[in-house]
């Protein structure tokens, strides 16, 4: 088993901890916040997992406990808690949008993980399109790239909207590195309606040479990939080719574990940061 | 003299009419036009505003920069206004380099409960020197309370000024007297207002607008913007005229190119077709006229039922790929 913390209780951390109990290759040895009255920590509780309130003092005073770390917090502690986890040798997750580490994707570059210390989760976004543009750019010789996602206003919480600048510019950088094609444009709706909207991400192409007939077969298998480890992922209009555009639009529903089934742009984080886990195990 | 300020929106909502090809000549024109009738403000840009030129709306013919420096250029004296919606635009890609081309007037727009991620780009902007502007569109999809919350957040964050949009062209006269009534009484900054005519209420809710309290009033040369248009510049200074509000702009020069423009700027006089009616009695966006269309006959589907989905969805403005998604689905 790999010995795995959480620093950070608040939902991303707490529905990353419910996912943890239910793998069998990874066990949470401590669930680190700031407050013993926080919900996250009563739900740690409720289900046996160490908990703590020292944040990161806990694994200061605590050298090594786990084999990796899932940083939960946000962009600013992450900092601090990478240097303490470097000096460790402490292999760390990083689901804030630090950026300290590679970014790195379940299906594109797991092997990243092994390499180095720490890894970054991109955005919702980016998980949700980089690994079908990675193999887009496979069959066809890609010259512009766009990516639209809608999610619900319920799951955007203060710092997504703070940083809606940063989730631009991070999805952009990664939608570059895993496809080699500069030219993109990121754009994110937030729909208030209620019930509230799923996640949906549409995919805009404009490429020459495409290979349609392989191209299309390659999605359709990396689509099977992705529902392993994103059980709600779904394609909901295929890929088509209008005036030269490649078009095609996934949703992706949460598994409902402690965020709700909307907050599938938060539940694909966790996903991958699990996905990625594996390769510390095999 | 009044203290109504108007800001001419031809530039920009036009462009969702014309797909977002206006050409840098009918900016010169246009622009040296309103500046010489001394319009205050001159909104320019993709009908999304900074950064929207895509393939999910429309891409635009003109870069941003080639046509800011092509209106700067041609207004000595006006004010040269842009639409920015976070989501969309950001900080560094867009509205830096908007700055440096000389924008003066930053319209930072949110759907109308989404106040909050407009933070950052209004704090950024609130530290320069340029004016900035909150506005809420699709406001048709608030309740007043909602509307009132989120001005007072885009107030708080440092906007000068807040406008709303009746991005949809839903409202009655009523509804904008109780939704500017409220906004006056619970702001200390100018109220505005951002008409459309699918009801052919534009010019008569604007005069409510301003009999209400706002200031700030948006307007097009010959209603020249998305879906059924605008309040009609040339219409709309004539009748503040008779309900004796005086404004500034020159009336005859103003009349005078109301004509010009038919040659080259405006290909088709908007009015309020049926696919305009009926976005604007489900609450969808007025610039999704055109995909609308677009969609219906591709998936061979009736515009109307696909408009009856598509605000049971509730979109908001930029979402024009779930027109695409939810049409294929219709058809199948």
């Amino acid at each position: 088993m790999i010995k795995a913390g959480i620093i950070g209780t608040g939902n991303i951390g707490t529905d990353l901890l419910l996912k943890l109990i239910k793998t069998d290759f990874i066990e949470p040895v401590i669930f680190a916040g700031r407050r013993m009255s926080s919900n996250g920590i009563k739900l740690a509780q409720e289900k046996s997992i160490p908990v703590t309130d020292k944040g990161i003092d806990y694994f200061i005073e605590n050298c090594c406990v786990a084999d990796v770390v899932y940083d939960c917090t946000n962009a600013i502690d992450a900092k601090q808690h990478a240097k303490v986890f470097e000096e460790q040798g402490v292999k760390v997750i990083d689901l804030t949008p630090a950026k300290i580490g590679d970014l790195c994707v379940p299906t594109i570059n797991p092997e990243a993980i092994k390499t180095r210390g720490n890894v970054n989760m991109i955005t919702c976004g980016g998980q949700a399109s980089t690994p079908l543009l990675n193999v887009i750019s496979k069959h066809c010789d890609l010259e512009y790239i766009e990516v639209v996602s809608q999610i619900a206003s319920d799951s955007a919480g203060m710092a997504t909207r703070l940083n809606i600048d940063n989730y631009i510019h991070t999805t952009e950088r990664a939608i570059s590195e895993f496809t080699g094609c500069n030219n993109c444009k990121v754009i994110l709706n937030l729909n208030p309606a209620i019930p509230q909207v799923d996640m949906q991400t549409t995919l805009f192409i404009k490429a020459e040479n495409i290979k349609f007939t392989s191209l299309n077969k390659d999605i359709y298998k990396t689509i099977k990939r992705l529902k392993e480890y994103i059980p709600h992922y779904e394609l909901v209009m295929p890929p088509t080719i209008n005036n030269d555009v490649l078009v095609l639009s996934i949703k992706v529903k949460g598994t409902g574990d402690y965020l709700p089934e909307y907050a599938g742009n938060l539940d694909i984080i966790n996903c991958a940061a699990i996905e990625i886990s594996k390769n510390l195990y095999e | 003299m009044s203290n109504i300020i108007i800001t001419d929106s031809s530039l920009r909502d036009g462009n969702h009419s014309v797909k977002h090809t206006i050409s840098l000549d009918s900016i010169k024109k246009y622009c040296q036009a309103a500046d010489s009738a001394k319009v205050p403000i001159v909104e320019v840009g993709h009908g999304n505003g900074l950064g929207a030129s895509s393939l999910l709306i429309g891409k635009a013919t003109h870069t941003d920069a080639e046509m800011l420096s092509t209106a700067r250029a041609n207004l000595p004296n006006s004010k040269l206004g842009v639409h920015v919606i976070p989501g969309i635009a950001t900080v560094e890609k867009d509205i830096k380099p908007a700055i440096d081309l000389g924008v003066d007037v930053f319209r930072i727009a949110s759907h109308c409960t989404e106040a909050t991620v407009t933070k950052s780009h209004i704090d950024y902007l609130s530290k320069t020197d340029k004016e900035v502007i909150g506005v809420l569109m699709m406001t048709a999809l608030a309740t007043i309370d909602e509307l009132v919350d989120n001005a007072k957040i885009m107030a708080d964050y440092g906007a000068q000024a807040i406008i709303i949009m009746d991005s949809t062209g839903t409202y009655l006269p009523d509804d904008v007297k109780f939704r500017i009534m409220r906004l006056v009484d619970a702001l200390d900054i100018p109220v505005g207002f951002h008409a459309h005519n699918n009801l052919n209420y534009a010019i008569h809710n604007s005069i409510i607008a301003i009999q209400t309290g706002a200031t700030y009033i948006d307007a097009c040369i010959r209603g020249f913007g998305a879906g059924a248009g605008n309040a009609p510049l040339e219409i709309l200074l004539p009748v503040l005229d008779k309900y004796g509000y005086s404004v500034d702009i020159d009336f005859k020069k103003i009349i005078n190119e109301a004509d010009n423009v038919l040659n080259y700027l405006v290909p088709k006089v908007p009015v309020s077709a049926p696919v305009n009616i009926l976005t604007g009695l489900n609450k969808l966006f007025s610039g999704f006229e055109k995909p609308i269309i677009k969609a219906s006959k591709l998936n061979n589907i009736e515009y109307s039922s696909l408009i009856f989905e598509l605000g049971n969805r509730k979109l908001v403005a930029g979402q024009e790929d779930l027109i695409l998604e939810v049409a294929q689905n219709l058809n199948k």
